[in-house]
């Protein structure tokens, strides 16, 4: 991964910061310049409850380099509760119990590194919703 | 007034047990059980360090604390897991709590009491009014060498205290230290576990750390052990706290809800911070709380908290730690644990 992309999206990785439209009020995540509704370029700053539902996933069992010690994984969309769909690494549980519709819930979690020397990645993961 | 306005922490969902260790090592875990009064203790997953536990125990601070993170005038994080040597901890808690950019930070570190040292400088900076709210954090994802002692307790995880001056749930008393330079235990940089210096552990060492910041605090305020409701100190394994309780008058009902080793291991900075948040999780209002940590090298910080009735109005809005630590459990055998703490060797 590159410094300064994932500096970048800090905002969206470490705050679940999303953009609400000003005229329509739809919600982009991640922020964009023009409103996929409506048009408009006016968006106000809104971080997201970080509360969902599992609406599908797959599990990973041949992961990519940096992932290998979380193998198996799972990896999926969770719809949060402001109707935003988000793409997502399920951590914390087996991920042969989850069931779509599962309640989930935004951790801050480690997710990659540069090798042992570089950059460490931090930003959301989801886990099952527990009260934890 | 100040004190406490929020509290929160962060434990692990892995655990492993005794004899899981044990049985690899050859030795017999029922006397290790017995010997450190710990059964099973606690282990970060592959994605969580000192950063995330400290965040995510700090959010859980923020919802009982209710108040803007652009309030927070510093974040003080004591660990001796920080994941980097160079960079902060503190600027990603920071950036993650929405605290950022007029924020002061600071890492802390000494052993096992660098949590309480954030927690201390966090109370004072309050006091001395030159923040409104500040964060003192204590988390940690230790390690022990494989087949060491250290390596059945050695564990993770994170407490974060927000400090401020309204709204208090838990007031300060008092504050005291107590520090000599004592060759206990230290880990060199670049060295991936930590080394005890054999006859310095215990007696001249936690023992006399711990019961002289203990008698000092007690003197400063003209208490008696048995004026305190509760008591915390730091705790390296299930024995060292209980004898140093008894030895210094205090009685079980005062530290049964902070003794969280038999399952949760040492957790290092984040030891006497998590026993004090399992205080807060049980404790009534106006009752009086004695913390005292210990950090090998060495030293000791004692603090008497007395709580408010706010208490009772903030604290169902994060998770209690009896909670975390009780609940929803996934237990490791000693393979995946190995994998999860990078003890195998892999190829570069
Ligand atoms: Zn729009």
């Amino acid at each position: 991964m590159e410094v300064a992309k994932h500096w970048r999206e800090t905002p969206e990785r470490y705050r679940l910061e999303a953009g609400k439209c000003s005229k329509c009020n739809t919600i982009v995540f991640p922020q964009r310049i023009i409103c996929p509704e409506c048009g408009n370029r006016k968006f106000t700053t809104q971080s997201l409850s970080g509360k969902g539902k599992l609406v599908s996933f797959t599990i990973i069992r041949i992961a990519p380099g940096g992932f290998e010690d979380l193998a198996p994984y799972a990896v999926g969309i969770v719809e949060l509760e402001e109707g935003v769909n988000i793409l997502t690494q399920i951590t914390d549980c087996n991920p042969e119990d989850l069931k779509t519709g599962d309640p989930l819930v935004a951790k801050f979690r480690r997710i990659n590194e540069d090798g042992k020397t570089g950059m460490i990645y931090y930003a959301y993961k989801f886990v099952p919703d527990a009260g934890l | 007034m100040i004190g406490i306005v929020g509290y929160g922490t962060q434990i692990p969902r892995y655990r492993i047990k005794v004899e899981e260790i044990a049985k690899v090592w050859g030795t017999d875990a029922p006397t290790y059980k017995r010997g450190l009064n710990l059964n099973e203790k606690s282990v970060p997953s592959p994605d969580e360090d000192c950063i995330t536990l400290s965040v995510n125990a700090a959010r859980n601070a923020m919802l009982r604390a209710m108040i803007d993170p652009a309030d927070i005038g510093a974040v003080y994080v004591g660990s001796e897991s920080h994941p980097y040597a160079v960079k902060p901890t503190g600027t990603i808690v920071s950036e993650a709590l929405g605290a950022c950019p007029y924020v002061h930070t600071a890492d802390f570190e000494f052993a096992c009491k660098a949590g309480t040292e954030a927690m201390f400088v966090a109370l004072h900076l309050v006091k001395s009014g030159v923040v409104k709210y500040a964060l003192g954090i204590g988390a940690d994802t230790s390690q022990g060498a494989p087949g060491d002692a250290l390596e059945y307790s050695a564990s993770a995880g994170a407490a974060a205290f927000v400090m401020g001056a309204k709204n208090v749930i838990a007031e300060l008393i008092d504050t005291h230290c107590f520090m000599t330079d004592t060759p206990d235990f230290w880990r060199r940089e670049n060295a991936h576990y930590p080394e005890h210096g054999g006859r310095f552990t215990g007696e001249p060492s936690y023992m006399k750390h711990t019961a002289g910041a203990v008698n000092a605090i007690l003197e400063k305020t003209k208490m008696k052990p048995g004026d305190l409701d509760y008591m915390i100190f730091h705790q390296p394994n299930g024995k060292f706290p209980v004898q140093m309780a008894f030895s210094l008058g205090f009685k079980e009902p005062q530290f049964r809800h902070g003794l969280l080793t038999p399952t949760l291991g040492n957790t290092y900075s984040g030891s006497s911070p998590l026993g004090l948040a399992a205080t807060l999780d049980v404790a009534k209002p106006n009752q009086t709380i004695l913390i005292v940590s210990y950090g090998s090298g060495a030293g000791s910080d004692a603090f008497i908290f007395k709580t408010t009735e706010k208490l009772l109005e903030i604290r169902d809005k994060a998770p209690l730690v009896r909670k975390q630590l009780d609940e929803h459990l996934m237990y490791l055998e000693y393979g995946q644990y190995a994998k999860f703490r990078h003890k195998i060797l892999k190829p570069e």
